[in-house]
């Protein structure tokens, strides 16, 4: 089932904890460029699928593959060094560090001078040290983020913070972004901005998202393939219009008046 | 830090040049009071030992109690080494010279430094699942097994203890090797490189998705403050010129800990001070005896009470706060939180 274009794909994927199967025999694939969703009620099993293609979990059954390899039993960092990236449903910065050094954080991957130019510091250390300078300046600023440059990542404000999350998640320069909930706790006039600054990125990275969300305005509005999950089974897939009207979805998760943004459930702050 | 390495190459030829005016005092009939000798040499070892392992605890993170496990590894094999290995290398090196001890010194001092990182690297392995308190009483309980095995191998002295033949330690080592060890920490540190143990510190799943290997930068941690903890028990070694393995016990450790807390956790000027400070404060104390612990405990409750951001930062914000009713300007960051 691995197609060309295909990058991530999961096959039969089985988690349990203890008695419980959080997600069940999922398939699932995202292609090349691709923006797809990934919905369903509190608890479905979404966040433990992001933990599933991040090596946080291993599966109890199935395979992960990313472009053509498998990345079962790899450990988050070497996953990350896939090209893999991701954000945290509950916003998981690195609060002390300033918003600087958040950013620089995620250019590790990319730092060719280890322990030993530290200690040296040569001049291939400095160099080094002053191009990751100005790329994180640079992403800081496409990202109106420069302002904040020395505060620390705690005390920006929320909205700020999760776009933070998104630009360090950007800093690895994955192939693959997986975004937990990013309009959680955000205003609409902010959403709206989200949902542009996806598309944008998407565009800009030449990048495949995988996005969790239970806004249905920014779901429907942002990808073209939609992926249901209830109790850990897919239950729908297909395009925006296709899930709005498919009964099972409507049942288990949207509602009958399925054309607001808001579903049955809503995630927790 | 502008110019790192031109700071350290200066502070070292002062530790030489302060070291040299000293033993020339000595020989020209003027010698420096032995006893201020040794606190000096105390406070220098203390900063060796505080900056290292704030490192562990307080950049990275991880609560380690094992520090004076990890000095007494450094501090035995470096005596051993250069008590029995001594004689036998002094002739090699051209027979009885300065430059001869010192190489013996150096040698006995990094072997040290380099047990004490194994050792380092024993513990920090298979601690490294572990955290917080868990973390803490592990790496407490390795610096009792060091201390146990001391006190149980006859070939060191046993719990009778082990003299060292040589007094090597002066300022130029003690205060050089402090230099080092304060450039290592905050080069490493001061890098897009060292921000990873900071990563580590905020959030390890978090330093994970964005690519970093927890583990390794755990174990770095460990065998790089380890390392420092050896030499500072190497120098120990050499200027006591006697070892006994209660010496090393966790109330060692804990002094150590406590130095890095009221430094303020990953902040190397701040624990330099601390180390300072808490070195000197039991000597201060000396003449009222008896009740010297009592009070040198009380201060430390009060300091901790008073300082709980670290002795460096509260004297910070207290002269920003004084700085302030001055001028009437605020100079504090608009970002605190
Ligand atoms: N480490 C774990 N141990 C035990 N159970 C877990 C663990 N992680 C997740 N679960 C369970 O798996 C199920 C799916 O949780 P998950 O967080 O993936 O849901 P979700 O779809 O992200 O929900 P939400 O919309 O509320 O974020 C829940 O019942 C949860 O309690
Ligand atoms: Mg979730």
């Amino acid at each position: 089932m691995n197609a060309p274009g295909q990058l991530l794909v999961l096959e039969q994927c089985t988690i349990r904890f203890g008695g419980l199967t959080a997600v069940s025999k999922l398939d699932l694939a995202v292609s090349e460029r691709a923006l797809v969703g990934l919905i369903g009620p509190n608890g479905a099993g979404k966040t433990t699928v992001f933990n599933l293609i991040t090596g946080v979990y291993q599966p109890t059954e199935g395979r992960i593959l990313f472009d053509g390899k498998s990345i079962d039993g790899k450990r988050p960092y070497q996953i990350t060094e896939h090209g893999i990236a991701r954000t945290f449903q509950n916003i998981r910065l690195f609060p002390s560090l300033s918003v600087f050094d958040n950013v620089r954080v995620a250019f590790h991957l990319h730092v060719l001078s280890g322990i030993e130019h530290a200690l040296w510091r040569g001049r291939a250390f400095h160099d080094e040290e002053a191009a990751i300078t100005a790329q994180v300046l640079e992403m800081l600023a496409i990202f109106k983020l420069e302002r904040f440059r020395d505060t620390p990542a705690k005390s920006l404000p929320y909205g700020d913070q999760r776009r933070l999350e998104i630009v360090r998640a950007l800093a690895t320069r994955p192939r693959l972004l997986l975004l937990d909930e990013p309009a959680a706790g955000m205003n609409p006039t902010e959403k709206v901005e989200l949902m542009s600054l996806i598309r944008f990125i998407q565009e800009k990275y030449h990048l495949s998202i995988l996005l969790v969300e239970h806004d249905m305005k920014v779901v429907m509005g942002i990808c073209e393939h939609i992926v249901v999950l209830d109790y850990g089974v897919k239950i729908a897939e297909g395009n925006p219009a296709a899930i709005r009207s498919n009964a099972k979805v409507i049942e288990a998760y949207l509602g009958e008046d399925s054309g607001s943004g808001a579903p049955n459930s809503q995630s927790p702050p | 830090m502008k110019r790192p390495k031109t700071l350290l190459a200066l502070s070292l030829a002062l530790c030489a040049l302060v070291s040299w005016a000293v033993s020339f005092a000595g020989r020209s009939g003027h010698p420096v009071n032995a006893y201020f000798l040794y606190v000096a040499y105390d406070v220098g070892i203390s900063i060796i030992l505080a900056v290292s392992l704030n490192l562990i605890n307080g950049y990275t993170g991880q609560f380690s109690l094992g520090h004076a496990g990890f000095m007494a590894a450094g501090a035995y094999t470096a005596g051993v080494l250069s008590t029995h290995l001594g004689p036998r290398l002094i002739p090699l090196l051209g027979g009885d010279s300065p430059f001869a001890h010192s190489i013996v010194f150096l040698t006995a001092l990094l072997v040290g430094g380099l047990a004490a990182a194994l050792t380092g690297l024993l513990v920090g392995v298979p601690s490294l699942r572990l955290k917080g308190d868990y973390l803490a009483i592990v790496t407490l309980g390795f610096g009792e097994i060091i201390r146990v095995i001391l006190q149980n191998t006859p070939a060191v002295g046993g719990s009778r203890g082990y003299s060292v033949a040589m007094g090597y330690t002066n300022l130029f080592w003690t205060y050089g090797f402090a230099m080092i060890t304060i450039y290592v920490v905050m080069a490493m540190v001061h890098s897009t490189y060292g921000r990873g143990f900071l990563a580590v510190h905020d959030d390890e799943v978090a330093a994970e998705a964005m690519g970093i290997n927890t583990t390794r930068y755990k174990v770095t941690a460990f065998v790089t403050g380890a390392f420092f903890a050896g030499i500072g028990g190497g120098l120990y070694a050499h200027s006591k010129q006697f070892l006994n393995p209660s010496g090393f016990d966790f109330i060692k450790s804990i002094e150590i800990v406590v130095m890095v807390i009221l430094g303020g956790m990953g902040n190397t000027a701040g624990v330099v001070l601390a180390a300072i400070v808490l070195t000197l404060l039991p000597e201060v104390l000396r003449p009222i005896a008896g009740y010297r612990m009592v009070i040198y405990s009380l201060l430390l409750i009060i300091l901790m009470l008073t300082c709980p951001q670290g002795l460096f930062a509260s004297i910070g914000s207290g002269l920003r706060r004084l700085l302030r009713r001055k001028t009437g300007v605020s100079t504090s960051p608009s970002t605190h939180g």
